[in-house]
Formats: C-alpha cells, structure tokens, sequence
C-alpha cells in the first residue's frame, strides 16, 4: 500500500510541475501588466514601468521561462512574489488560505457524506416513493449552476432581512466585524456564515454524490456476494450495510477526486458572490488587474488543493480496496 | 421410507410474468445427494436459490417448499434468515464474486460462524481455521487472513464449502460448484464436498449441467427441462434406462472420455431460454424425434411408469407420454436420434501430408511491471516455456491443458505472425521471422481463428453478412464478390442465407458458434485454430457444432489446432493430441494412444479427473488425485516442472528423485517411430 | 443434411426483429420513460422558443424603448423591460439562442475530441497511452475556469467562438478517459482480436469497431455534456470571462439582473428559470438515454442473476500476463 501510494505521489509530482509551469508560462503570456502600468495617472514613463515591471518580476520582455526560473526559485524559498501593488503575496496568501479551505473542507465533506447516505438510501429503495423524491430533487439540483445556485439563496436571505425587517441569515462575508463575546459567540457566528456559502456549495456535490452512490449500490444490490451474505444468515439489511455498501463507496473516492475539480470552482464563484475574502474572489480580481503573481499563487493552491484530494482519494482508494494494495 | 428432510412441492417462479420455474416438486431424504442436471435457462439455479428465498425481488415464488415440515415460502425475513447457513447452507458457482471482495476469507467464514452461533471474535476465527482445515487449505492460519483474490479459484471453493459447512447445516445446496474449474481442481473440489457433506451428515443437492459431476455423486437424479423436472430417478437407472427422449438425447450429446457411445447425438434446435412463454403441451415438442399429436395438447404429467421395467427399484418418474415405450425399448440415444452421417476423410498416410504447423521449442515470457509512470521490471512470466507442435493438412491436433498452462499464449504466438521471443514456428512451411508485411498479409488468410465466447467474438454492433465480409476486405477482396460469398458461407455452417442482415444478438449461442466458423472459413484457410469452441455451449448444441467442424474438415481437407480443457471433446475430435504443463509440451502423439495409454504422470492424472457420464464406471474407475494448484508459471524451477505434484516421483527411490530434481527430462518416444513422446524421466 | 436442420431450427423464436430493432427498441425505452419524455419535448419547446421567439416579439433585443423603463411584465413587454429600456423577452430569447448553440457546439466538439483522444490511448497503450494520460491529467488539474478566465482578456477581440473552442478545450478530458477505460476493455474482446487476426489495420478497427461500440456512451456523454456547456457558459459570462456585451447570452443576461434582483425579479428570474428548465430537461433526456442504450445501466438489469452463471461454462483463463497487470488503476483527479 505504502509503495502504491509512493506511486501515486511521484506522478502526482510530475503532473504538478508540468501544471505549475505550464499555467505560469500561460498567465505570464496572456496577462497585461504593462497595460496596467500604462493605464496609472499619471503614466508614468517607458523606462519607469519597465523598472517597475522588472522589480515585480513581471516584465514581459524578459522571457517567460527566465520570470519563470525567478519566480519558481522564491517559490522554493517559500516565496511567492509580489502583488501588482508591490504587497507581499505571501501574506494575502495567508490571510486568503484558511478562509478557503474553511469553505472547501466542510462543502466537500458535507456534500460528500449527505450524498452517500441518500444515494445508498434511494438505491435501496429503488422505485419507492422517497427514491422518486431523491431522484427529482437531484435532478433539479444537478441543474443549476452553483453561482445560480449561490445568488438564489443570497436574494432569498436579502428577501427573508427585507420581510423580518433585520437580517436572518447573514449573506455577506465570513464573520461580523467587531463582534463581541467569548469564544463560543465567535464559533456560533462563524457557523452561521458558514451556512449559505456551504450550502450553495455542498448541494450541488450532494446530487452528483448521491446518483453514483446510488447506481453504484444498484450494481452491488445484484452482487453475488450480497446473495452468500444472505445465504448465510446476515439479515438484509446487515448484509446491505457491512458487504454491500462497504463495497460499494469504493468508487466514489474517484469520484472524491473528480468533485474537488468542480467544487474549486464552485468555491471561487461562492466567495465572490457572499463576499468571502478567500482565494477565488482574489483570483477573479487578480485577473481583472493582470496580477500575474497573484494569479500564479492561487493556480498553485488549486493544483495542490486539486492533486492533495486525487492523493487522499487513492489512499482512502486503497484503505478501501485490499485488490489495490498489491503491486 | 422416511419422511424426506426437504420437500418441495409445486414451486414455481416466475419474473415480471416470465416463468422460470414452472411446478417442481422434489422431496430430499437425511444424507443423500440429489443431482439437479439441466442446461442454461433449464430452471435448475433458480430452483435452488429459491429453496433459500434468495432470488432477487422482481421474482414470484409460488408452492411450498418444507423443511422437516415447516414452511420457508413466506416465513418473515428474520425467521429464513435464521435458517439460512444454520439448517440449509449454499455453495455458489463462482467463488470469486460470491465473496465479498474487501472482506478476509477468513472473516467471512467467522461471521457466517457468529451469525448463528453465540461464540466470541476468537472461538469463531479458531472454527473457521478447523473448518479451512477441514477442506484441506494448506497453513489454515495464514490464509485466514488472505483476501479472496489472492486464493486462486479451487482454493476459493474450498473456503465456499467451509463457509458453507460451518454450522453443519442439514442441507447444502451447490449450485454449479465446480463449473469455473479445471478437471484436477474439480476432482478434488467433488471430493472436499464429499468429505464436508461426511462429516456434517448434510444431504446434498448438487446442481450441474454436466452428467459426468452427477453420475460421480449423485444418488438420485432429477432432469430439468424448460422450468419442469422431466425424470427423476436413482441415477443408475437415469443412466441406463432413461425414459424420457430428452434425458436420452442428453446423455447421447456428450462426448466420452472412454470412447464409447458412438457419433455424438446432437438434439436438434435449442433450449429454451428462461422465460420464454410455454406454448401447451410438452415443452420439449419441438425438438422431439419422438413427438406425436398428443403430446402438443397437455403437457405431460411426471408420472412413475408402472414396475414392468427391468431395474424397476426406486421410483422413476418421467414426463412424457412415450415413457413406457422407452423403458420398454431401451433404445441407444443414435436409434431415436438422427444423425448425420460424417463424410469419413481419405486418411492418407501422415508422411505423405504437407506440414501446416510445426512450432520447435517456442518460448514466450511476459515482464512484470511494478509502478505507474516509471514502471519497473519485476520478474518474468513464463507463459510458454518450450512447446512444440506438429499438424500435419487434413488433421486435428487437439491441444490440452488446464488453465494457465500457456495454451492461449500459444495459440496468440502463432497467430501473430512475427518471429517468436524464442524457439521457431513454421506455417505451412514459411518460418514466421523471416516474412515481410506482404508475406503476413497473403498469410492471414490461410490461418483463422475460433473464438471460445461466441457472444464475445462477434461485434455485436455489425450485421453478420458485414461480419462475413470483414475478412475478405481485408484480404482486399472486392466489395462485390466479398458480397456474393456470405450466402454461400451462411449456407455452408447450416445457416439461413436469408438472415445475413441481421445482427449477433438475433441468433443462439449455437447459431452464433457456426457464424463464427463461417467467418474463420470465408477466406479459405489452410489451418483453423479453434480455442475452445464449444465449451461455452450448452452440451446438447455442442454436439451439432462438433458435428459441423468433422463435415467441414472431411469436406474441405482443412487441417485443425483445436484447444480445449475439456479432454472429452478432445477425445472425440482430434487425432493427435499434446499436453501442455506450465508452458510446456509433456506429452504428444496420436489420440488413440496418449488417451488411451498416457505415458507422462500428468497426463495420467488429468485423464483420471475426467468425470465420466456412466455412475458404475465413474465409481469404478480409481480416483487419482493431484494435489495442490498448477505453480506459478513466473518461478522457473529446476528440473521437471511437475515435480511437486507428481506423484511417481513421490514414489521414488531417492537416488531415482535427484533425475527429477536437477535435468530437464527431455521429450522421447515410446519406441523408436512410434508417434508418442513424454517429456517425463520415469514414463509408463 | 441434418446438420443443417440442425442449425436452421435453432432459430430464435424471442427475437422476431428486423436489424434496426436495436435502435428501435432504445427509442422504446426513452419514450417508455416519463422523465425521458418529458425532458424531450421541454428540450423541443425550448428550442422552438430560441429560435421562433424573436419572431414573435415586435422587439429587437438590443434596441430600447425609451417610454418604458424597468417595467414589469405587461402585454407590451411579456418579460418587461430592463433598465435601458430593453425587452427582456426579446433579450431571453436571443441569450437563450447564443447559449444553446454554444452548448451543441462543445458537446460536439468535445465529444469528438475525447473519442479521438481516448481511443486511440485505449487501443494503441504503451507510450501513446501514457503520454496522452499525462496530458489528460495535466489538463484536468486546473479548474478550466482559471485558465479560460486568464485567457480571456487575450480572446477579447475573437468573440464567442474562440471561447466555445475554449470550453470544448477543457471539457473533454473525463469524457476520454471513459473512452479509453472502454476502449482497453473492448481492445481485449475478441471481436476486435478476431478484426486483427484477420489483417484488419488499427485505424480501421477503431473506426469499425471500437467506435460503434461506444457510441451508446457518446451520445448519453454528449447530451449530457450540452447542459454542462450551457451552465459553464452561463456562470463564465456571469463573471464577465465569456461572452460579453453587446452579445447576449443567458449567463450576461444573469450578470446584469442579479444586482436587480429582489426589487426587479423579472430581470433575473425569466433567464434563471430557463436555465435551469434547459439543464434539467437534458439531464432527464440524458438519464433516458443511458437506461435505454447502455445495457450496464441499472435498470436494465432486473433478470435472474443466475441465467449469466449458468451460461459461462468454465474456459481458459484469460493469458497469464493479464493478472499481473496492476489491478484496472484508479484514476488521477
Ligand atoms: S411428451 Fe411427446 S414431445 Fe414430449 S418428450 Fe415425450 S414424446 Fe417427446
Ligand atoms: S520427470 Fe520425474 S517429476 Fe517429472 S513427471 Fe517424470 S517422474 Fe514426475
């Protein structure tokens, strides 16, 4: 298992280099720095721009692989450049980081589990009446896109303040500003930010969750061995539990790895629209204000947060499925 | 007579309104076995898994089925369920699917333990290593811990029998037990489920499409046809005195081991398929040389037919209005049976024959690759390991072996066409490394090949006429004559030539077997090399295409490398035969003689695994068993490769083992132009 | 000759169909379908909608009516009007028009692409196959909405159709990779082994045989795959990094009304709703095309197990070498 998994890691690595320098090249390339210190008031000179773009380690007439070799060796320092505004990269990546992942963990987790129970419940009982239900919502959850799916319950939390005459459900940002009280008022409030940006979020991973689990689970349901479970004794529903479904989570971990693909995304379009300070909104701003380093700074985390969830998903592959332990 | 332990009574079965299962009744007494014997669709597995209520929702059970008189039909969940393993247990056809994948055997066999009896995780892990033990899995303790894809497929049935005897159930019920195995591992699988079925005093209900598993181990038997037993009797008598046209037609199609019983008998059109709508009357009408009007009107009840027969002891029941004129007549399955009559080849003598295929020595190993992008070499297989062949125009070699003994990768080295990995392979007197692209062009067409799987081997997206053609387009041939050569193809395998647009799935297995001949034959070769043909078709088909394959060959002098497990069929079709072990060829010569008189221990052992469908010879006959597995053919040994299991050379003096132990025995003949060779050091 | 009999009499009765019954037996089972059904003719609705509608409006999308702004639905204006005095019924229509041929347009190309990718790295193996993975990989690591985002400012001046090219770059990658899981397996069938044998070349065994048999999944893949089109175009152009201004589509449309939305809900929800209803009728036309043209779904499959065991007789196992493979590896993200 250990020597499946070091497998894994060593292509994983390869993927990420070639992925890291291919979308830095292909920032560096497509972004306008330039432009945007043209654009200052008042423009400032040829030469100064240039300065300024070469102190950034932006200057598109150095060649891109040479920005590359530079930016790629404060990245091994742990250094991840300049912001166009001269800020420090690390330190916006910092901020941003744990705002994301905050979102990102518990969206992921939550859609997943949710989907496997209803998946595995409607496969069960397939046909019936709550699969039908199960089925329909998923379908119609399946059919908008998460931003739709975000702005929809943020006009519902602004049309739920506009009916109460306060505000309900909070739709903006992460935490209230200044808030007093302990550490559990903290929590708490937390929480409830958390909850619309979470929901838009793990809705959408919910039904895509819960149709596999529920065509993987009908593939199990005529297993032969579900039958000798059976055969032997083991009540339906114990041999559903401990053979059935036990077998049949094995492929969602592909599709763990899949969903984190989508869910990066989702996760950028959530925190613009619930005004998140996390790394999706920054990118969206990065790429209006051709802020290549802060763009490459979050391709990073993608691809890391991406193959970080392709590694958990073998492991947990593997945990899962002794057939995958050898060789 | 006692009071049967199980009794069923009128069950039947049926999905979404197809019948399956259609008035069985059975009555099964404390220790005795029942063979259930049909072909695919016949009723005889659901009939079994129905016993247990084990058949998936969509199915309707009707009937009863008692259990020392208590009802299990409708009995609420829990209450079968502690039924289940603990009175009545089940082995299943295939072991590999019918363990839970993730879970260890072990585990498994302890949870079936603790699911009935109040034991702890430690008493019950101890039971399942008595009961591996039982069964004979070496090191009990360690492979209590493997997963059930490390077991290789015998080792599987075995745990299946010990999970299935570790409550000592009354019942076991088997259910194809040993269809997925080689002879040598089913020999020694029918004989751990007699040892189980010893020691727990279980009554056993074996369910099988082969007769020669029932004649070995059945007491009684019951035939199923078309979702109804058809005749049931003491299997002596089934045998010898079958009543019904079917179960005589039956016993006539399979081919023998001894030789004896004539042409193959094959029963014209096919099975039904399981739920295909029951048209009044006898279900077997259709294919019945015996049929007369009164039988399409009522079906015909199982009835005993009176005493006035010779061997009347025991209760022999048949379904069929002609019962008494078969228990009267006895007559020879061929005297009620047409058969063809086989256009018998000029044998002209082998040395004035051309060559078609002569392999020297031919080695083919495969790397084993650890890794994913960088991937390692890990050791080597040796798939083949020094084989050679010799087919001579207008003769059947048959090429036997068990699984993994190298006999596909023989068959795929010779058909690529390029120079082996070593050794040397003349087709019709070309060697294969020295041709160019042109050269294995014109080739192609004069070797072709059968597949085993005739659903598998036609692309099920074409029209079989396309299909027909395909080889001849790539031979080049034009469109228009490739077109005008599917109606005579069609014609020439005992197709409808009218039926060229339709598609794989509208034909039977059977019918789908002659398109893939007819697709081996259009462009006219030399050498046909059929891997495994008709094992995938049920035994009363197999014979018509057996049948086929001798007229083809008698007609158009075509010569056959015919690849089999089952040495039956071989025994039948070819005329010379050679044995392959762990890559390697041990035995060769004509059928008559290595069949007959095997000189190598393996040969001999795998003849005597060979069931025979005759129950006072197959318990005559002594039974030989061969222990353990094949090896793995990625260790090369020193020596001779079937060391380990052979058991001559456990009979050995020691000084006599050390030949064994350090040369390669060599291939020699049994006398000097004797076409007979044994690669063994102590032969005879 | 009796052998001949022998066969002609085999003949199955079950199946009485002509060659098409395939197709017409899947055509069958969709309408069969309620979900299926329904999801068709919403789907058909929607495209008379598209491209019949801006004929039934007086409007023209673009040009305002300066007497009514943000006004709601009337018989005047049927969706009301925009803030610039635009007919949204007009605007709907003609976004819904652009999103719809966006998304045929990717799934066609998409589809096309992963087949080709995909076939070929199932059927040739070796470096082929690995070097086509990586790039699988590679491609799939990023999110398709970074990199099209960062693209985007480059693409400006080559208006939709360098982004629909775009969004097919980056949507076939899982697409292939089923497609070459597929196409190893079938490469193993021996249909394909007996084409070989009998000299027939690579390129046409894929044509002839590997691609027929996974047409089933194409088409399932790529109707699917019209909904996805729709919904990445609709949240890109929401974000300003697909189709822009003075293009309509229903992703720009959801841009300018969802600020507008609780006070002016005619804005926003007439596109939203479409979207949605366009997506979920694919998806249900999608689930009743995998029911009634890939025989490995479910609900095809409600025959006894036992018929399938009884028919595979034992046979030789598979060649050695098979088994040591590395058990089918999961794949990378
Ligand atoms: S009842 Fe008639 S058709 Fe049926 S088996 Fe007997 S003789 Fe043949
Ligand atoms: S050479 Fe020795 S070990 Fe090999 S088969 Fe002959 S007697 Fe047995």
């Amino acid at each position: 298992m250990t020597r499946y998994l070091a497998g894994r890691l060593g292509y994983y690595a390869a993927l990420l280099t070639a992925a890291v320098f291919l979308s830095y090249a292909l920032t560096g390339t497509a972004l306008g720095p330039r432009a945007y210190f043209e654009a200052k008031q008042p423009r400032p000179s040829a030469a100064s721009v240039d300065r300024q773009l070469t102190a950034l380690n932006l200057n598109d007439r150095t060649p891109v692989v040479e920005r590359f070799g530079t930016w790629a060796n404060g990245l091994l320092h742990g250094d991840l450049g300049r912001t166009i505004h001269g800020t420090s990269v690390n330190e916006e990546f910092g901020r941003r980081i744990w705002v994301s992942l905050r979102l990102l963990l518990v969206g992921s987790l939550l859609g997943m589990l949710l989907g496997v129970a209803a998946g595995a419940w409607s496969a069960v009982r397939q046909y019936r009446l709550s699969d039908r239900t199960l089925t329909v919502l998923s379908f119609v959850l399946l059919s908008t896109p998460v931003f739709l799916f975000a702005l929809l319950l943020k006009n519902g939390a602004i049309a739920a303040k506009n009916a109460a005459g306060h505000e309900v459900v909070p739709f903006t940002g992460y935490e209230t500003p200044n808030l007093a009280g302990g550490i559990g008022a903290h929590l708490a409030d937390w929480a409830l930010h958390l909850l619309l940006p979470t929901l838009s979020l793990a809705l959408g991973g919910l039904a895509t969750y819960s149709r596999y689990q529920r065509a993987t689970m009908l593939d199990v349901l005529g297993a032969d061995y579900l039958r000798t479970a059976e055969a032997k004794g083991l009540t339906r529903g114990r041999a559903l539990l401990k053979h059935g479904l036990r077998t049949a989570v094995i492929p969602m971990t592909t599709m763990f790895a899949y969903a984190f693909l989508g869910l990066f995304t989702g996760a950028a379009f959530t925190e613009t629209i619930f005004g998140w300070h996390g790394m999706g909104e920054w990118f969206i701003q990065a790429v209006n204000e051709q802020d290549v380093n802060s763009v490459a700074a979050v391709n990073l985390f993608a691809a890391v947060v991406v193959l970080a969830a392709g590694l958990l998903a073998d492991a947990l592959h593997a945990a899962l499925d002794p057939r995958v332990r050898v060789g | 007579m006692t009071t049967p332990l199980l009794t069923v009574r009128d069950l039947t079965v049926d999905f979404d309104g197809h019948p399956a299962v259609r008035g069985v009744d059975l009555d099964l007494h404390r220790g005795e076995t029942l063979g259930l014997v049909g072909e695919s669709g016949s009723g005889k597995s659901v009939t079994a898994l129905a016993v247990l209520g084990l058949l998936p929702a969509t199915a309707r059970t009707g009937g009863s089925v008692r259990l020392d008189g208590r009802e299990l039909l409708g009995l609420p969940a829990r209450q079968l369920a502690a039924v289940r393993g603990r009175r009545i247990a089940m082995v299943f056809q295939d072991p590999l699917s019918a363990f839970t994948p993730v879970h260890r055997i072990g585990d498994q066999i302890a949870e079936a333990v603790r699911t009935h009896q109040d034991v702890g995780r430690t008493a019950a892990r101890k039971r399942a290593a008595e009961l591996l033990d039982l069964v004979g899995i070496p090191d009990p303790a360690r492979a209590l811990d493997a997963f059930p894809h490390e077991f290789s497929g015998g080792m599987r049935q075995r745990a299946m029998i010990a999970m299935a005897v570790a409550n000592e159930p009354d019942v076991l019920l088997a259910d194809e037990p040993t269809t997925a195995l080689d002879v040598t591992i089913q020999a020694q699988v029918l004989e751990v489920l007699r040892t189980a079925r010893r020691e727990s005093g279980a009554a056993l209900v074996l369910v099988s499409h082969d007769l020669g598993v029932i004649a070995g181990s059945a007491d009684r038997v019951a035939v199923m046809y078309a979702g109804r037993i058809v005749e049931a009797a003491p299997v002596d008598e089934l045998f010898a005195a079958p009543r019904h046209p079917y179960t005589l037609g039956l016993i006539g199609a399979v081919p023998r081991l001894d030789g004896r019983g004539g042409p193959l008998v094959p029963i014209p059109g096919r099975p039904p398929a399981a739920g295909e709508p029951a048209r009044p009357g006898c279900a077997f009408a259709d294919r019945c040389p015996l049929t007369e009007d009164r039988c399409r009107t009522a079906e015909p009840p199982l009835t005993g037919t009176g005493t006035g027969s010779a061997s009347g002891t025991g209760d022999h029941r048949a379904a069929c209005v002609r019962a008494d004129h078969l228990a009267a007549t006895r007559p020879a399955p061929a005297e009620v049976y047409p058969v063809p009559a086989l256009p018998a080849a000029v044998p002209r003598p082998r040395a004035a024959r051309d060559s078609v295929l002569a392999v020297r020595g031919l080695t083919r190993s495969f790397p084993r690759h650890r890794g994913g992008l960088l991937r390692r070499r890990a050791g080597e297989v040796h798939a083949v390991d020094g084989v050679d062949l010799d087919i001579r125009q207008g003769e059947t070699l048959g090429l036997v072996g068990e699984s993994g003994s190298g006999k596909s990768t023989t068959l795929y080295e010779i058909l690529r066409l390029a120079a082996p990995q070593g050794g040397r392979i003349e087709l019709l007197g070309q060697d294969t490394a020295a041709l160019d692209r042109a050269a294995v062009r014109r080739l192609r067409s004069r070797v072709q090949i059968v597949f085993q799987d005739p659903a598998a081997s036609l692309d099920p997206r074409m029209p079989v006429g396309d299909v027909l053609a395909e080889p001849l387009l790539a031979q080049r041939t034009p469109k228009a004559e490739a077109r005008r050569r599917v109606p005579e193809l069609l014609r020439q395998v005992g197709l409808d030539p009218a039926h060229a647009d339709r598609y794989p799935h509208e034909f039977s297995g059977g019918q789908r077997q002659r398109i893939s001949i007819a697709r081996a034959l259009a462009v006219r070769p030399d050498l046909l090399v059929l891997d495994e043909p008709v094992s995938a078709l049920d035994v009363s088909v197999q014979a018509g295409v057996l049948n086929l394959l001798q007229q083809l060959k008698a007609e158009l002098g075509l010569a056959y490398l015919f690849v089999s497990h089952d040495l039956s069929v071989v025994r039948h079709l070819a005329d010379r035969v050679a044995v392959m072990y762990l890559g390697r060829t041990v035995e060769t010569g004509t059928a008559a003689r290595v069949l007959t008189r095997p000189r190598h221990p393996y040969t001999r052992a795998l003849l005597a695994a060979v069931p025979l469908p005759d129950p006072p010879a197959e318990r005559a006959r002594p039974r030989l068993l061969l222990a353990g597995d094949p090896p793995s053919p990625a260790e090369r040994h020193l020596g001779c490769p079937f060391r380990p299991r052979c058991p001559v050379h456990a009979a050995l003096a020691p000084e006599q083992r050390a030949r064994c132990a350090t040369e390669t025995p060599p291939a020699l003949p049994a006398a000097p132009g004797v076409d007979h060779t044994a690669t063994c050091h102590y032969p005879d | 000759m009796s052998v001949e009999l022998a066969a002609a009499a085999e003949q199955s009765p079950d199946e009485p169909s002509v060659p098409r019954g395939r197709l017409r037996l899947a055509a069958a089972r969709v309408a069969g379908s309620r979900g299926a059904l329904v999801g068709l003719v919403v789907l058909v609705l929607l495209f008379l909608l598209a491209f019949v509608g801006p004929y039934l409006t007086p409007w023209d999308y673009a040009a305002p009516d300066y007497g009514s702004l943000r006004q709601p639905p009337s018989g005047t204006h049927w969706f009301g009007t925009n803030g610039l005095g635009q007919d949204v019924f007009a605007q709907t229509v003609r976004g819904l028009q652009k999103s719809l041929v966006i998304g045929l347009l990717v799934a066609v190309l998409s589809t096309g692409l992963a087949s080709l990718v995909g076939a070929c790295a199932g059927y040739f193996g070796g470096w082929t196959d690995r070097v086509l993975t990586f790039l699988v990989d590679l491609l799939l690591i990023f999110p398709a909405f970074l990199v099209i985002a960062v693209l985007s400012p480059r693409l400006r001046g080559s208006g939709w159709i360098a982004f629909v090219l775009l969004l097919a770059v980056f949507n076939w990658m899982v697409t292939a990779r089923v497609v070459r899981s597929m196409t190893r397996s079938l490469r193993e069938r021996e249909f394909v082994a007996a084409a070989r044998y009998m000299g027939v070349g690579p390129f046409r065994i894929i044509w002839r045989h590997v691609l027929p048999n996974v047409s089933s999944f194409l088409i399932i893949d790529a109707t699917v795959t019209v909904g996805g089109a729709v919904m990445s175009e609709a949240a890109l152009s929401y974000f300003g990094f697909g189709v822009r201004p003075p293009d309509v589509s229903l992703g720009t449309l959801l841009a300018a009304g969802a600020a507008d939305a609780p006070v002016f809900p005619w804005l926003f929800y007439f596109a939203a709703g479409l979207l949605v209803l366009f997506v979920l009728a694919v998806n249900l036309v999608g689930d009743g095309l995998r029911d009634a043209l890939d025989p490995t779904a479910a609900a095809g499959r409600h025959r006894p197990r036992s018929r399938r065991g009884e028919r595979t007789r034992r046979g030789d196992r598979r060649r050695p070498t098979r088994s040591t493979d590395t058990p089918s590896r999961r794949s990378t993200p």
